[in-house]
């Protein structure tokens, strides 16, 4: 006869509460991390700086599923192009408008503004610096940069069809809008998730997850795009 | 509400209106029902088409009173013509396979249990998983629209082979708006899966109750949760493959009609694209799909078996680990698929491989499940006696695969009967016994009224007699050489066979039947069914700990997890079980050791 | 119940496997040279198919009829060996009849695909189209004339969309709607795509190919048996898929030629 000794559970997350948020610490796997999406409640009154504590760690494993799934798409378009054109003869490669080495930079750098908007706003809520600058005009850089982006994209498009290459055109040219298009989709995505950061941000209800995973989120775009281009370089 | 991000999970309090109750809800239960419901709806239409399509099969030219309705044209007089035929077929097909084999399993009792099992209130993300419903109820619309727009739904099969999917109207009735709706609705379906994907992954990761390691977590949970692995990587690439479709419908693209096609003595203004591309992109989504539709099936009949049997299984790790190597093998193998379609003939070689080895770790589950019924005490009840049908038909069905994954085999079977056989009872009826007995063994929870049994034998034995009678057959027919997807058998080799698919047409019939009994089983006891108690099965996991129906956030009380998920064929104060969220130390009534 | 269940399934059982061992419905007779391999890998996983069939089914069946509706005091025992036991026992008689199927699997399959066609092969190109299989013969000059999509014409019976006033080879190329081939003769095919996804598939010849359009595949087969056979269309090819066949026949070489001269003076 072997008796089951009831194992006590391994983790206790209440003493969690009133330390500094580091929601690193509660997310090894293996582990329930005993909240069981309860303790998500926002204290009345809306202060920052207490809410923080109560954040869902799920955006954070949530945002990297959706970048697997991103990623998966992206690789499937990928191998369509190689496939595509290795099959046939009718390829007609183009070089690619210049400004797209631009539009690249805009993005890189935007990476790198989000990067201190988000330690900037990081530390706003964790008390740490309270500096009469408001974090968010980081942000409105990063913002702007996005939508210098996008336009720069549109102007790449528009380049192309006055040399008279549209969509139907030519293979190359199929794929060069279609990834071009699906990936400017997503940044737009991006810019929605940081102009709902900004307007957080403003309201002073910002989780700081929201701000980690849209900063990861967008310096993927900035990861995916840098592939793209040489995809693009490569193969068109 | 004041949080429109993905942080959703706030809330305040049930809702109050009746829209956002029952309809716009975001509470994971009724998303889960909502699916069910989806998914019943789906097959019974699906289930009606098979039935025309049999008729048709075994009786060519008899009229079917009132088929004209369906489509005028596709059925002057309520005869059949080839068209209609092959246009049901891809119905038949694209409804089963995405509409009801993967919301069923996965989708509705996923989303209706996994918060449940795992001890949380709700999913991290309300908000995407009611988008989740609602995006895969607008593909299911779409997909029926293609019925009256037009010149009716494509003929292209589930599959869609390219080039016939991109060449338009001009490759026959429905190749036009039929297959634009086609890839629009699957487009659609793919993106309500990926939110449902992402949901599941993080609430099986992150929501945990406390004590709830990943080793405790019931196996319904792990299948779950290795599904939504499955569906992330699988519905991300058929979206692509979906779009390419429509641009090359709408835009004048070229990505899959190669150069010269000639159709009606026309050349296509297409050139160059790949017909190999779609089958490549399609069959790696494919494949994973087949095992997104069964694995559910497996974590839900060891969950039922494990409640029926009344002692643990001989090893929970392995089959934990055997689904996963089903997972991680189902991205390799696709290949399988295009032994004969112009695919290399050395990547046959290397594609069949891998689908023999997946023969491995089905043998384990098998095993493990037969070999824990040894010594047990089972318990007989329609919920029992399904899961236990599907292991006959798991079996039934797996066999098979020894045939298929050989290229030099396929070259008689493939396209044949065979292949359908093999599909059908693996994936299909196997998969549908999976959620019949899921239905029987949680409707209890899920409607706070019993089932009623008799009605549940009567249904499983025609279901069980029936699916057997109508399948088995088919394997027959593959190996004299008859090909599937034929409107009507005119060639003379299939002149003999005829009979054979006249005994089939009569035993699907029956068995269509009887699955009308469980329709009424199921409206008739979820309003006059005997009021279900909290745990009417003894079962052990979290959904049995708390009350029916369960409350608005799953749990009065948030529960914390002491226990392995299935302790059966124990000592304790409440007989020969012990809940997972019970501190009580008990005493197993076997040497486990 | 469990016991009715049980018995149920192995009659369903046994009532699976009599059709098979009785051989009531199975493929025609092999008339190829390659054909011998692919009925004995068939033969051969049958058998170990079969018996993992009919074992696990009387395993189960067995099982519920013996530990079901137990008394609530009946002691619980643990199978013997346990899970280990069942994963090495997996690993080894499955693994190692896998590996066999495989093996001799690729040989079969080798057989089929990896040998060239000998250098004396009758060349024969076959174009799959919506809803019909048309065969060409170079004709004398052994040289088959190009293809040229856009003279495609049904009309003028131009199926393949040759260019005799152009193209010396086509001149004599001689287009016919049943494949006729010598008997022992290796053929040489050359599958041509004129529209969407086709198949050829002749079962008592054991080949199946899929036409794929843009991609020319080619074949190789001799067939040892005079007589005629279908060739059926196994690609969903559109609404007269079901209807897509034309015919092998296999003839005596003194026939074949005769037939191929009455086909080049029509």
């Amino acid at each position: 006869m072997a008796a089951i000794v009831p194992e006590p559970p391994q983790i206790d997350s209440d003493q969690r509460i009133g330390q500094m948020p580091d929601q690193r610490l509660d997310q090894s796997p293996g582990q329930g991390n005993g909240r069981g999406g309860s303790k998500n409640i926002l204290p009345a009154g809306g202060d920052l700086r207490l809410m923080t504590e109560y954040s869902p760690p799920p955006s954070s494993t949530a945002i990297w599923v959706f970048l697997f799934a991103v990623t998966m798409m992206f690789a499937a378009f990928s191998s369509a192009l190689i496939v595509r054109k290795g099959s046939s003869l009718d390829w007609q490669g183009f070089p690619l408008p210049p400004i797209l080495y631009f539009n690249t930079l805009l993005l890189v750098v935007s990476s790198g503004t989000l990067e201190v908007a988000r330690r900037r706003v990081e530390k706003y809520m964790t008390g740490l610096r309270l500096s009469s600058e408001h974090p968010a005009r980081w942000l409105y850089i990063t913002l702007g940069l996005g939508l210098l982006f996008v336009v720069g994209q549109y102007i790449a498009w528009r380049q192309l069809s006055a040399q008279g290459l549209y969509l139907a055109t030519n293979p190359s040219s199929s794929f060069f809008y279609l990834l071009t298009a699906v990936h400017a989709i997503h940044v737009l995505g991006g810019l929605g998730a940081l102009f709902y950061v900004i307007s957080k941000l403003n309201k002073t209800a910002l989780r700081r997850n929201t701000i980690v995973a849209t900063s990861r989120y967008w310096h993927f775009m900035g990861v995916l795009w840098i592939y793209l281009i040489v995809l693009l370089r490569i193969k068109l | 509400m004041h949080d429109t991000s993905v942080h959703a999970a706030a809330h305040h309090g049930p809702p109050t209106t009746f829209l956002r109750k029952h309809v716009f809800s975001q509470d994971h239960k009724v998303i889960g029902k909502q699916y069910y419901a989806l998914a019943l709806v789906a097959a019974y239409v699906g289930m009606f088409l098979s039935w025309l399509m049999r008729i048709h099969l075994a009786w060519t030219n008899a009229a079917i009173p009132g088929l004209q309705l369906l489509s005028q044209s596709g059925a002057p007089g309520g005869v059949m013509t080839p068209e209609l035929y092959l246009q049901l077929l891809t119905m038949h097909g694209t409804i089963m396979v995405f509409f009801v084999l993967t919301t069923a399993p996965f989708a509705a009792f996923g989303n209706y249990f996994l918060p449940i099992q795992v001890g949380a209130e709700d999913m991290p993300f309300p908000r995407f998983n009611m988008m989740s419903f609602w995006v895969t109820f607008t593909a299911f619309l779409f997909l029926m629209a293609s019925f009256f727009v037009g010149d009716g739904p494509s003929l292209g099969g589930w599959t869609q082979y390219a080039p016939l999917n991109a060449v338009g109207s001009v490759g026959g009735p429905g190749q036009g708006s039929g297959v634009v709706l086609w890839a629009i609705s699957i487009a659609l379906f793919c993106v309500g899966q990926l939110l449902g994907s992402l949901n599941f992954i993080t609430t099986t990761l992150d929501l945990r109750v406390k004590g709830m390691s990943l080793m405790r977590l019931p196996l319904t949970a792990w299948a779950w949760f290795i599904t939504s692995c499955m569906g992330l990587t699988a519905f991300a690439v058929l979206m692509p493959a979906c779009i390419l479709v429509i641009l090359d419908h709408v835009a004048g693209t070229s990505f899959f009609v190669p150069s010269g096609t000639v159709m009606n003595d026309q050349i296509l203004p297409h050139s160059g694209g790949s017909t190999l591309l779609w089958q490549h992109l399609f069959w790696f989504f494919g494949h994973p799909e087949v095992y997104i539709a069964i694995v559910p099936g497996l974590g839900i009949v060891s969950h039922i078996l494990l409640a029926n049997m009344r002692r643990q299984m001989l090893s929970q790790r392995v089959l934990i680990y055997s689904m996963g190597a089903l997972a991680i093998l189902s991205y390799i193998v696709y290949g399988h698929h295009m032994f004969v379609s112009g695919m290399n003939p050395f990547s046959s070689l290397v594609f069949s491989f891998p689908t023999l080895v997946i023969t491995i770790p089905s043998t384990i589950v098998v095993l493990i499940w037969t070999f824990s019924l040894y010594g047990s005490r089972l318990r007989i009840n329609s919920a029992s006696l399904f899961a236990l049908g599907f292991i006959s038909m798991f079996v039934s069905g797996g066999v098979s695969g020894f045939f298929l994954a050989q290229p030099s085999l396929d070259i008689m079977l493939h396209a044949t009967y065979f292949v359908v056989g093999h599909f059908h009872l693996v994936m299909g009826v196997a998969a549908m016994f999976g959620i019949f007995a899921g239905t029987y063994f949680w409707f209890p929870k899920m409607a706070g009224r019993m089932m009623n049994e008799t009605l549940g034998k009567i249904h499983f034995w025609l279901s069980f007699v029936g699916a057997y009678c109508v399948f088995m057959p088919f394997h027959y027919l593959g190996m004299a050489g008859n090909v599937r997807r034929y409107a009507t058998f005119v060639d003379d080799f299939l002149q003999p066979l005829i009979p054979v698919h006249r005994f089939i047409t009569i035993a699907a019939l029956i068995t269509g039947f009887a699955q009308l009994i469980f329709l009424f089983n199921l409206i008739y006891s979820h309003f006059r069914g005997p009021i279900a108690s909290q745990n009417p099965w003894e079962a052990t996991s979290l959904e049995w700990s708390t009350p029916t129906p369960v409350p608005w956030n799953n749990f009065d009380k948030h529960p914390v997890v002491y226990h392995d998920p299935y302790q059966y064929g124990v000592k304790s104060s409440v007989g020969d079980y012990v809940m997972q969220a019970s501190p009580e130390q008990v005493e197993t009534e076997h040497d486990e050791k | 119940m469990a016991k009715l269940f049980a018995v149920t399934i192995f009659v369903i059982a046994i009532l699976s496997a009599i059709p098979i061992l009785r051989h009531t419905w199975v493929a025609p007779e092999d008339i190829s040279t390659h054909g011998a391999l692919i009925d004995k890998q068939m033969s051969e996983t049958m058998a170990e198919a079969g018996i993992s069939f009919l074992a696990a089914q009387f395993v189960l069946g067995f099982f519920i009829w013996k530990f079901s509706n137990r008394p609530a005091d009946a002691k619980i025992t643990k199978f013997p060996g346990g899970a280990k036991g069942l994963v090495i026992a997996a690993f080894l008689v499955v693994g190692i009849e896998v590996l066999a199927l495989g093996v001799f699997g690729a040989k079969a399959w080798a057989n089929v695909y990896f040998t060239p066609p000998s250098s004396d092969a009758m060349p024969i190109q076959a174009q799959a189209g919506q809803f019909a299989f048309y065969f060409r013969y170079p004709g004398p000059d052994k040289k088959f004339g190009g293809i040229h999509p856009e003279m495609v014409n049904e009309g003028t019976q131009n199926i393949f969309g040759l260019d005799p006033e152009h193209d010396v080879d086509a001149r004599d190329d001689i287009v016919a709607a049943e494949m006729a081939v010598p008997v022992n003769k290796e053929i040489h095919l050359l599958m041509h795509a004129k529209d969407v996804g086709h198949s050829f598939f002749v079962r008592e010849l054991r080949l199946q190919q899929d036409f794929v359009p843009g991609l020319d595949v080619t074949l190789h087969f001799t067939a040892t048996k005079v007589g005629k056979y279908e060739i059926v269309c196994t690609q969903l090819c559109g609404l007269g898929h079901y209807n897509m066949k034309a015919y092998l026949n296999v003839m005596p070489q003194a026939d074949f030629d005769a037939w191929l001269k009455q086909q080049a003076g029509q």
